[in-house]
């Protein structure tokens, strides 16, 4: 019937596999009488699930300041695209910047990649909003100017989780088993919860450092087992969280599951009865502020779903930013820095108002602990957690929370 | 103790090859008779999936397993008679491009379908939590799987070796021109081949929908691990290709109790060594047309 050789077969085998790994570069139109914003986004992979709502929030943002006149009186150009990885996010950064001229950068939730893209931003004296990536050292040792944190960082989820799982009495003199996700994030959180766990008094009786390709979680489990803890709690990220929250309830382990992290997506992706445990969100949709309804309404009429975290993150950027780049009337660096690093507070959709801390560039807010609503409560399928208090308490300030700046030192160069 | 542990963490991964076993047998068998890498059958896994998940919703999950193989293989009966069968005699790049090239098409179908964000399945409540056999613990979830494939094993090894049917086809792997010249047309079987090979994957698909995350890409992810295994076992080798799948579970099992950060890249270790050693693969036969 046919004849070749499979030596070409494994040729055009390992072609097909470096060709996928490239993705696709996007159309972009250049149209000199708008301001040009470049979002990039894990669209693939294992965080492309929650990176697709924070499409879907950007988008939104900038339709509705197109909508209300634009920005300086401009219209709004997005360009918005998948950030694959951190080499090939950096090389788009760079290229929105140059080409494009983007005259500011926002977007990602891979802590690896938002370090590339801060290097570009650094480079290039752009400003870039950093809105999904929580790991410390972007915020400690490998701070910039040109870079500011919109996500709350693991220190601050850790905390919030912490303080919920202290009051439950689970830490002090309790067994903790880790399962931490491979790279700078994971590790990052896995030093934070150590702090922790120092802190109050329990132990870590193992840890499990996990690649971010692994979709099976059984040989873990196995050894999770093995080790026969109090708590196992999940240092993971994305579609990670999924597939081992599902796992974990499939083998039904007697030790609870707790997390450092968890987006809302990956929650509603986890399927009826397997999330259980303790964990944080920075935002929830049915957070009961006048901002937050309008936000998730408008959302929900456009895309016939509620929001994620993520989607919220990316809408309240974007509206700050253009906020601030019509009260100042510039899009120049050095005058946003200057904006942003007074500590000019902004109204994120939360009971307290959120500000930039200047010295580190963190927007400062509150976060939640939550637990998970029995079916009978649950409005719909979207209605899955039960918002614990926010932390820190009404009464105590927001920064008590944030790693200080002996605990994450941030020097930034002019 | 250690040792015990060790086994428990092999007979795991023999479970987990037995998953693998399901997505690559039957892209084994479409290449061997056809010779065409089928890179979109990940999509199919997928579709498997998405549509058992869409069942269970109305039907409950024990239809949903039955109904979503059998509603993709008759998709696959359109995917052989409409796209594949124009290939099998063209230059294999064209079918790895057109192949290449649906599998991105129905990931994007099913992100028009069904949205982009995950979604979410569940196990049933009965066949949640593990089993004790002695001192090894197994997800009963996961047993039943391991049932399933043992048993569609049994059955396409039956159908390959027992009945007319398999006769020819593997009269067809080893010498099509032979076949074509008894009178014998291998279209027909070719569509039987591809129905089967998609409504197995389907099957992996609709079985794993309850414990990995359902999502568009996910076709993408498990394509890369069925042709490692379809490379390790050997071209049109029923047996090779059973071997290479446990090997493959059993190697990242044993990767990850001694070095778990090396356990992904196991597989392609194993490939790479064995393909030293044994250019055809394990158990790969010495066919003509492939040499």
């Amino acid at each position: 019937m046919f004849s070749y050789s499979r030596r070409t077969l494994l040729k055009t085998g390992a072609a097909f596999a470096g060709a996928s790994a490239l993705g696709f570069p996007a159309i972009v139109r250049a149209q000199a009488t708008r301001i040009k914003i470049g979002h990039l986004v894990p669209l693939t992979g294992f965080l492309g699930a929650i990176g697709s709502y924070a499409q879907l929030g950007v988008k939104l943002a900038a339709e509705e300041i197109n909508q209300s006149g634009g920005i300086m009186a401009k219209q709004i150009d997005l360009i918005s695209e998948d950030s694959v990885n951190p080499a090939t996010a950096s090389t788009k950064a760079q290229r929105m910047i140059e080409q494009d001229g983007a005259v500011v950068l926002l977007g990602e939730i891979s802590s690896a990649s938002s370090l590339t893209i801060m290097q570009v931003a650094e480079r290039n004296k752009k400003v870039f909003f950093s809105t999904g990536a929580r790991s410390d050292a972007l915020r400690g040792k490998n701070c910039n100017r040109y870079s500011f944190h919109c996500d709350i960082p693991n220190t601050v989820m850790v905390n919030a989780v912490g303080t919920a799982l202290n009051q439950k009495g689970m830490v002090k003199g309790k067994k903790f088993f880790t399962l931490t996700a491979d790279y700078i994030f994971g590790h990052d959180l896995l030093k934070a919860a150590k702090t922790f766990f120092d802190a109050n008094g329990a132990t870590l009786a193992g840890d499990e450092l996990i690649a971010t390709d692994v979709t099976d979680f059984s040989p873990y489990l196995l050894k999770v087992r093995q080790a026969k803890p109090d708590v196992v709690c999940c240092n993971l990220a994305g579609n990670q969280v999924t597939n081992l929250v599902k796992q974990y309830a499939e083998f039904g382990f007697p030790y609870p599951l707790v997390g450092f992290n968890l987006n809302t997506g990956d929650a509603w992706a986890a399927g009826e009865g397997n999330l259980s445990g303790t964990w944080p969100t920075v935002w929830y949709h049915t957070l009961d502020n006048p901002a937050s309804k309008a936000f998730v309404a408008a959302f929900t009429q456009k895309y016939g779903k509620p929001p994620e975290n993520h989607a919220w993150i990316e809408y309240i950027t974007l509206k700050l930013l253009a906020q601030a780049i019509n009260e100042i009337k510039s899009t120049e660096s050095d005058a946003l820095i200057a904006h942003f690093e007074k500590q000019t507070e902004f109204d994120i959709m939360k009971a307290r108002k959120g500000y930039f801390r200047s010295w580190d560039h963190q927007l400062v807010q509150e976060a939640y602990p939550f637990t998970v609503k029995p079916k009978a409560e649950m409005k719909d399928k979207w209605d899955m957690l039960l918002l614990g208090d926010a932390v820190p308490v009404a009464a105590e300030p927001l920064e008590k929370i944030y790693p200080t700046k002996t605990q994450n030192p941030c020097e930034m160069k002019a | 103790m250690q040792f015990a542990f060790l086994l428990e963490q092999v007979v795991n991964g023999l479970v987990l090859g037995g998953y693998y076993l399901l997505i690559a047998l039957g892209l084994s068998l479409i290449f061997s008779v056809g010779g065409v890498v089928n890179l979109a059958h990940g999509a199919f896994f997928a579709l498997g999936a998405y549509v058992s998940v869409e069942i269970t919703k109305y039907l409950g999950f024990g239809s949903a397993v039955v109904l979503s193989p059998i509603a993709v293989a008759m998709l696959g009966i359109l995917f052989e008679r409409y796209i594949l069968r124009r290939f099998y005699t063209a230059d294999p790049i064209l079918s790895l491009l057109v192949t290449f090239g649906l599998a991105m098409v129905a990931e994007q179908a099913i992100r028009i379908i069904w949205g982009a964000p995950p979604i979410s399945a569940a196990i049933p409540p009965a066949l949640r939590g593990s089993v004790l056999a002695g001192d090894f613990l197994f997800s009963r979830y996961r047993l039943l799987i391991l049932a399933v494939v043992i048993g569609v094993l049994v059955g396409v090894w039956l159908l390959l070796h027992k009945t007319s049917f398999g006769r020819v086809v593997r009269a067809g792997i080893q010498r099509p021109d032979m076949v074509a010249a008894l009178g014998i047309r291998l279209q027909p079987y070719m569509t039987a081949i591809v129905m089967l090979g998609v409504g197995m994957a389907a099957l992996a698909g609709a079985f794993f929908a309850p414990i990995t995350i359902v999502q568009p890409a996910m076709g993408a992810d498990i394509i890369t691990v069925a042709f490692v295994v379809v490379v390790i076992g050997g071209l049109g080798s029923f047996w090779g290709v059973v071997i290479a799948a446990l090997l493959v579970g059993v190697v990242r099992g044993i990767t990850i109790h001694f070095e778990p950060a090396a356990g992904e890249a196991s597989m392609y270790v194993l490939m790479f060594v064995v393909l030293l050693v044994r250019p055809r693969g394990l158990l790969g036969e010495r066919i003509e047309k492939f040499e």
